[in-house]
């Protein structure tokens, strides 16, 4: 399979970011277009394309459009979310900082077919304030040209967007957690149901979306839901960011049709595992998904074929370890990381995701016991689906998928009291790590 | 209370000082005004006042928060409860320079804690330290959403990707 170069095409011209670079390229057309039709059309046309969200569910787009109560009297609002915080994800930061016009297009375009209120918020993560700051440089053109404001081009429809910058909180990126940040509180994510659809921000209809997600919606306007099929496979569909990071020869983001081998993309367009070692694991989407040993990438990135594996797409942050890597050490890293990110509100979640990495050290400094492996793997079922929102799911997919595929590797840590042969911890055990 | 260690939150420290009061300056004022114009309540505008309280004052005091507290017309509790949630705000002064790496299995994998360890060595601090100068504070932080270019050292608003301990040891000596 080729690259494709769709969601990007603008990336890489000389000042990308500007709006004179993306309508020489045909940009804002989509949405002259989409104006002219109603919205009803413009949902069932993202319906007919069966795009499913880019943020890490694969939920349809369309049907989440379409969950939108008919006659609530409450405003209804669009959320951007630009939170990307899964390790191993920077796709959308592409989209944000070189084709800022791209999302902008997208959202409007999605607000009309969603008949949003007159404002519309992206949640960026705090971190990216070069990003926030050409989001916000993009806004300024595009009202400038009338593309937001009241009454745009002349439809009687009125939009402007607000970007809302997070402070470092990856629960930020579930869109409860999310909606309770807009609304200025801490992080932690409500009880579902109500659905946002029904009830989410400042208490009305709410549609939180993915960058690339809305990125996707003026291709679909300009080309049709055809045009968008004919990329991926059947439910699978569009074309797709993919981020591609760890011990490859060429990290970076790849674009290509819904579904590319995993195995092809490592090899052929990343150039490889780095230092030529063989391969150790892979985590295919983002921190949260569970590892797939080397026999196992001969697989379609997608959302159906990597589930049918025990795995997950999530947002297409593929990681990459080779042999030399320890993945007792490895799985520490993801344990801390959901440890430190756990909002505090479930008890399952709050005291498990912390009792993982502590043990995972433990065994990483050579107090192990012989039984931590089967613990380890127990807490994971303990943790797991007992959880308000996913991130109690998503601490236990790294863990209990490295316990399962490595089991003598941690037998032999345990044991030995040291780093299998050939691996080794990418860490100072006497540096006071994990005070932050 | 002084026997409480000073992150407890009932902490001295963590009191505002009634003798003092902070204000915004009449730029950061009309930039907080703006912000209230995009939201339809009050409260939601409190993280980015606590970003624009953060670029004016330097780090959120007690003395911040009451007084963002008094504007937002919401409770101190709330307030402090919202920054002790969220990773970036201050809660107590940090460096000029704040210099933060990520340390994220992608960064981990491609030498990042060789980074960290560089960084607190050459100053002799322990993380999250700042040295005696005011100069130069060392955090470890999460997944920055850089992993393609790992590893990542921000320092202040801007990223520093494909670092390394050579690169890093030579940005430290011109961070004045």
């Amino acid at each position: 399979m080729e690259p494709i170069k769709v969601l990007t095409k603008n990336v890489g011209k000389p000042n990308s970011a500007s709006i004179d670079t993306y309508i020489a390229g045909g940009g804002y057309e989509s949405l002259k277009k989409a104006l002219k039709s109603t919205p009803d059309e413009l949902v069932q046309l993202v319906k007919d394309s069966e795009m499913r969200g880019r943020g890490g569910a694969g939920f349809p787009t369309g049907m989440k459009w379409s969950f939108l109560p008919k006659d609530s009297p409450k405003p209804r609002y669009l959320l951007c979310n630009a939170d990307e915080s899964e390790p191993g994800t920077f796709k959308d930061r592409v989209i944000i900082e070189h084709d800022p016009h791209l999302l902008i297009e997208g959202m409007i375009i999605s607000a009309f077919a969603i008949k949003s209120c007159p404002m519309s918020y992206i949640y960026i993560r705090g971190e990216f304030y070069h990003g926030a700051m050409v989001l916000n440089g993009a806004l300024e053109e595009a009202r400038a040209k009338g593309f937001l404001g009241k009454n745009i081009l002349g439809s009687g429809f009125d939009l402007d967007i607000t970007v809302h910058r997070g402070a470092g909180a990856y629960i930020c990126g579930e869109e409860m957690g999310l909606i309770e940040s807009i609304e200025g509180h801490r992080g932690q994510p409500r009880v579902k149901p109500p659905f946002p659809a029904v009830v989410g921000v400042f208490g009305s209809p709410t549609i939180v979306n993915n960058v690339e997600t809305l990125s996707c919606v003026p291709l679909i306007v300009e080309h049709g839901a055809e045009w968008f099929k004919s990329f991926g496979q059947p439910k699978n569909t569009g074309p797709k960011l993919y981020c591609v990071s760890g011990h490859v020869k060429k990290p970076g983001v790849y674009e290509f049709p819904m579904g590319v081998n995993l195995k092809e993309l490592l090899y052929e367009h990343c150039g490889g595992i780095t230092d030529d070692l063989p391969l150790k694991a892979v985590i295919p989407g983002g921190g949260s998904a569970p590892m797939l040993l080397p026999s196992e990438i001969d697989i379609a990135m997608n959302f159906d074929a990597l589930m049918k594996a025990g795995t997950m797409f999530g947002s297409a942050g593929i990681i990459v370890m080779n042999s030399s890597t320890c993945i007792v050490d490895a799985t520490w890293r993801m344990a801390k990381f959901f440890a430190h990110e756990s909002c505090g509100q479930c008890t399952p979640c709050r005291e498990g995701t912390n009792w993982m990495e502590t043990i995972l050290d433990r065994i990483e400094r050579g107090g192990g016991r012989p039984q931590d492996a089967d613990l380890l793997f127990d807490m994971t079922d303990n943790i797991g689906g007992k959880s308000l929102c996913a991130l109690g799911d998503a601490a236990c997919g790294p863990v209990a998928s490295a316990v399962k595929k490595f089991r003598d590797e941690f037998i032999y840590h345990i044991d030995h009291k040291s780093c299998l042969p050939g691996t080794k911890r990418y860490r100072r055990l006497d540096m006071a790590v994990g005070a932050h | 209370m002084a026997h409480l260690q000073p992150d407890s939150p009932y902490a001295a420290e963590r009191y505002a000082d009634t003798a003092k009061t902070v204000e915004f300056s009449p730029e950061a004022k009309a930039k907080f005004d703006a912000l209230l114009e995009r939201y339809p309540t009050k409260e939601a505008a409190l993280l980015p006042s606590l970003h624009l309280a953060q670029e004016e004052f330097g780090w959120v005091s007690p003395e911040v928060m009451m007084y963002l507290s008094g504007l937002l017309e919401i409770e101190p509790a709330k307030v402090f409860g919202v920054v002790t949630f969220y990773n970036m705000y201050n809660q107590k002064p940090v460096g000029k320079h704040h210099v933060q790496v990520c340390t994220n299995l992608s960064c981990m994998i491609r030498n990042a804690y060789d980074i960290y360890d560089r960084c607190l060595e050459k100053l002799g601090l322990h993380p999250g330290e700042t040295t005696k100068d005011g100069r130069i504070t060392v955090t470890e932080v999460e997944c920055l959403g850089s992993c393609g270019t790992a590893p990542v050292v921000q320092i202040n608003n801007d990223y520093h990707e494909n670092a390394s301990v050579e690169s890093i040891d030579k940005l430290l000596d011109t961070l004045k």
